[in-house]
């Protein structure tokens, strides 16, 4: 209480706080911001956290609450329409459609993680070679990222129809009546959705390490080289574990696009017949007109329990660097 | 302590809520849009459209643009067309009339239409159908009721379902029409000797394919079993079930590859290009055709199956339907131009002026003028009107969460891919489907 001080919160302190225990965490008080400079702090954490609440928790915590319940999207939630677990019951008990979507869903993450991520890689350690013509072929793979995966997914339809598509033709299939049906056979129409899913995420991933590749020390190669290590070796023992930051990026990256799966699934066809997804059950069982609103919340629900788990080992893994 | 911190976060919190209040408000004022009419002279209506579609003839699109103009010119009232589209729009629309719909939108009749109602979307216009029934047939007046007897919805287009075919080729390799069953497997059989694909189809987006289930379940089972198995009445594990798919079968081996990849337009496209003898599909396929080459176009009813349901005629003819939204914000301020949108849509100059633009959607009033339709058109009409049964189409008829994507579409597929397997594991998992859907309100 002794000394008088200038901070706004002082009456309001001098009312409520009395003896040393009040002196102490007032002096504790003292900081080197601002009246200022708290209000431009609290805006700035507070206008993103609550952006963050109202349009990221609040939906999910939402749908994990109609998931519990046979809401058709229509008028307001009573008490009547609460099914406990039943949705979940029939999720994985009888629905038949949702193993399929899952497995789909892990031959993505495995795809894009065994095929297209590496080699999006390779093509990004290539061009970094200052080979000629870099920024043409950097320009010409870099191309399918700026396209919407939705018109990556028309592009690629037109490339597959049965009897007008171009590959079907251009390998005079139509002609011998031997047609290859990408499209709708559900043997082969997820890798075929897959490679043009690839054809736009090898771009991504290049351009992400090509950048990452850029910013290492060329010193470090100049040492490895006078260390006698071929290129090889450079690339494995020195290059790559510098990358590490990126290299984590990356394997994020991969993991979102895996489960976020959806665009190209759906322009194909809704996401049946082979194209089966999480993502696109939810769509056709709650914004459809199916109107199973509780039912393909409890299918979000698993998904973002499925997400959670690269989330959490991500955030685990930078928050130990961090204290580290 | 913290008190103004405390206030100090209220403020934001108050803040926050206030843009989002005004952002929210911005945005159905947008949606919306301001009117001020009264009952009497000319006044604002709006109309929510999935007539998105274009084609050689102009198609829906430029139908609804023709219909817009003379609809405004007629009445003095202003229009607004929201169009959206078509697939997009079937998505949505839960969401659409639950927000801020237009006043009017259009839509299809059958269990689509009656859910909506039921739901209370919809806004019934019995006064509305009092001034115009004397336009409809009486078909048409049983297709726009609801489940609580009251009328949601004018009559604007139908069009039915048969076995499409081109004229030239039938002559060029001397075919008969077939009547019955044995008679176009006999057809199909020369087809395929003569190098055609006898039956052309594409199943891609999965509702082509319940066409065909349909008229087979029609002709072998009657129109009372194919009601009461689409709305769970009837088991999908019946032995009549059972029976549609092995008749089904015996036709699969005339289809086309890839039926599973290809959308409809790219079937009809094998039926343009001379490659495919015949297609079961809508007459909507007329809108695929060159102007020049529609009067190649021709259909007869699918085959009698033998059956004591034959005489029954039964067929698909869906009725496109003209609708009054409940939630529009503007709709008590626009009733009467809205509804007089509606009876404008009643009339038979208005379809016909619809027509003209997407010949493959004939008019439903009976007093439009008949001698505008091409023959493909006067045909189509006849057959429809010698049909004693008329349904709507399996995803019209029965509950959407059964026909779409992740359910009956499937099955179909599933069906398609391998034709000759027992059906009796798919009819297991269609009955178990079905039970597993919660029960309809």
């Amino acid at each position: 209480m002794a000394d008088p001080t200038t901070t706004p919160a002082a009456p309001v302190q001098a009312e409520t706080g009395t003896g040393a225990v009040a002196a102490v965490r007032r002096r504790r008080r003292y900081s080197l911001l601002t009246r200022h400079d708290k209000l431009i702090l609290t805006l700035m954490v507070g206008i993103p956290l609550a952006l963050d609440l109202i349009l990221i928790w609040a939906p999910a915590v939402a749908s994990v609450g109609i998931s519990f319940t046979n809401w058709s999207g229509i008028g307001p939630i009573t008490s009547d329409n609460f099914v406990g677990v039943r949705n979940y019951q029939v999720l994985f008990g009888s629905y038949i459609f949702f193993r399929p979507a899952l497995a789909h869903n892990l031959i993505w993450l495995a795809f894009l993680t065994i095929i297209a991520t590496p080699f999006g890689m390779f093509l990004a350690v290539l061009l970094d070679r200052e080979m000629r013509g870099t920024r043409i072929y950097q320009s010409i793979f870099f191309l399918p990222v700026v396209l919407a995966l939705v018109v990556v997914g028309f592009i690629w339809e037109l490339q597959y129809a049965p009897q007008e598509g171009f590959i079907n033709n251009a390998l005079g299939l139509t002609r011998g009546g031997h047609i290859i049906d990408w499209l709708g056979n559900p043997r082969i129409n997820l890798y075929a959705a897959l490679v043009a899913a690839s054809w736009r995420h090898v771009g991504y991933i290049m351009v992400l390490y090509l950048a990452g590749l850029k910013s290492v020390d060329p010193t470090l190669r100049e040492a490895a080289a006078i260390d006698g290590a071929n290129q090889r070796q450079t690339f494995f023992r020195v290059v790559f574990p510098v990358m590490a930051p990126i290299n984590v990026i990356i394997v994020v990256v991969t993991i979102i696009e895996s489960l976020r799966a959806f665009d190209i699934a759906y322009i194909i066809n809704r996401g049946k017949n082979g194209l089966e997804l999480l993502s696109t059950l939810i769509t056709n069982n709650s914004i459809s007109e199916a109107s199973l609103v509780g039912f393909g919340s409890a299918i979000a629900v698993v998904l973002l329990v499925i997400s959670l788990v690269p989330i959490i080992l991500y955030l685990s893994r930078v928050m130990r660097n961090m204290t580290a | 302590m913290g008190y103004l911190d405390l206030t100090r976060r209220d403020v934001l919190k108050i803040g926050g809520y206030a843009s989002v209040a005004a952002f929210l408000a911005a945005c159905s004022r947008a949606g919306g849009g301001t009117s001020s009419s009264t009952s009497s002279g000319p006044g604002t209506a709006s109309v929510g459209s999935n007539q998105s579609d274009t084609s050689a003839t102009g198609g829906p699109r430029k139908g609804m643009a023709d219909v817009t103009a003379a609809y405004q010119q007629a009445t003095g009232d202003t229009l607004k067309v929201n169009t959206v589209d078509h697939g997009t729009f079937q998505d949505q629309i839960s969401s659409y009339l639950q927000g801020t719909p237009e006043d009017t939108f259009t839509w299809f009749s059958g269990h689509r239409m009656r859910f909506f109602a039921a739901q209370g979307l919809a806004t019934p216009v019995d006064d509305v159908w009092n001034k115009v029934k004397g336009n409809f047939t009486g078909a048409f007046a049983e297709a726009v009721k609801g489940d609580d007897g009251h009328v949601y919805g004018i009559p604007v287009d139908y069009y039915p379902w048969a076995v499409f075919y081109r004229k030239s080729v039938f002559q060029q390799h001397n075919y008969q029409i077939p009547t019955n069953w044995d008679d176009f497997k006999a057809l199909c059989m020369q087809m395929k000797k003569d190098g055609l694909v006898p039956i052309a189809i594409a199943d891609k987006d999965g509702w082509p394919a319940q066409g065909t289930f349909d008229i087979l379940n029609l002709r072998l089972n009657g129109y009372d079993f194919h009601v009461n198995l689409l709305n769970g009445k009837q088991k999908w594990t019946d032995s009549k079930v059972t029976n549609v798919f092995k008749k089904w079968a015996e036709i699969t081996p005339f289809y086309n590859d890839g039926a599973a990849g290809m959308k409809w337009q790219e079937g009809a496209d094998l039926l343009i290009q001379k490659k495919a003898g015949m297609t079961v599909i809508g007459l909507f396929i007329s809108q695929q055709f060159q102007a020049s080459d529609v009067s190649d176009l021709d259909f007869f009813p699918f085959p009698a199956m033998g059956t004591q349901y034959d005489a029954e005629k039964a067929l698909d003819a869906p009725i496109d339907v003209m609708m009054m939204s409940k939630r529009s914000p503007t709709l008590s301020a626009d009733m009467a131009a809205a509804k007089r949108y509606l009876e404008f849509w009643a009339k038979g100059s208005t379809q016909v002026l619809m027509y003209h633009s997407a010949p493959g959607f004939i008019p439903a009033a009976s007093d439009a003028d008949a001698s505008s339709f091409d023959a493909l058109t006067k045909k189509a009409v006849q057959i429809v009107s010698q049909a004693k049964r008329i349904t709507q189409y399996f995803d019209r008829d029965s509950r959407p969460d059964y026909a779409g994507p992740n359910g009956m579409q499937q099955f179909l597929l599933n069906f398609l891919a391998n034709p000759s397997a027992n059906p009796s594991n798919l009819q297991n998992t269609m009955q178990q489907f079905w039970d597993s859907l919660p029960p309809e309100k």
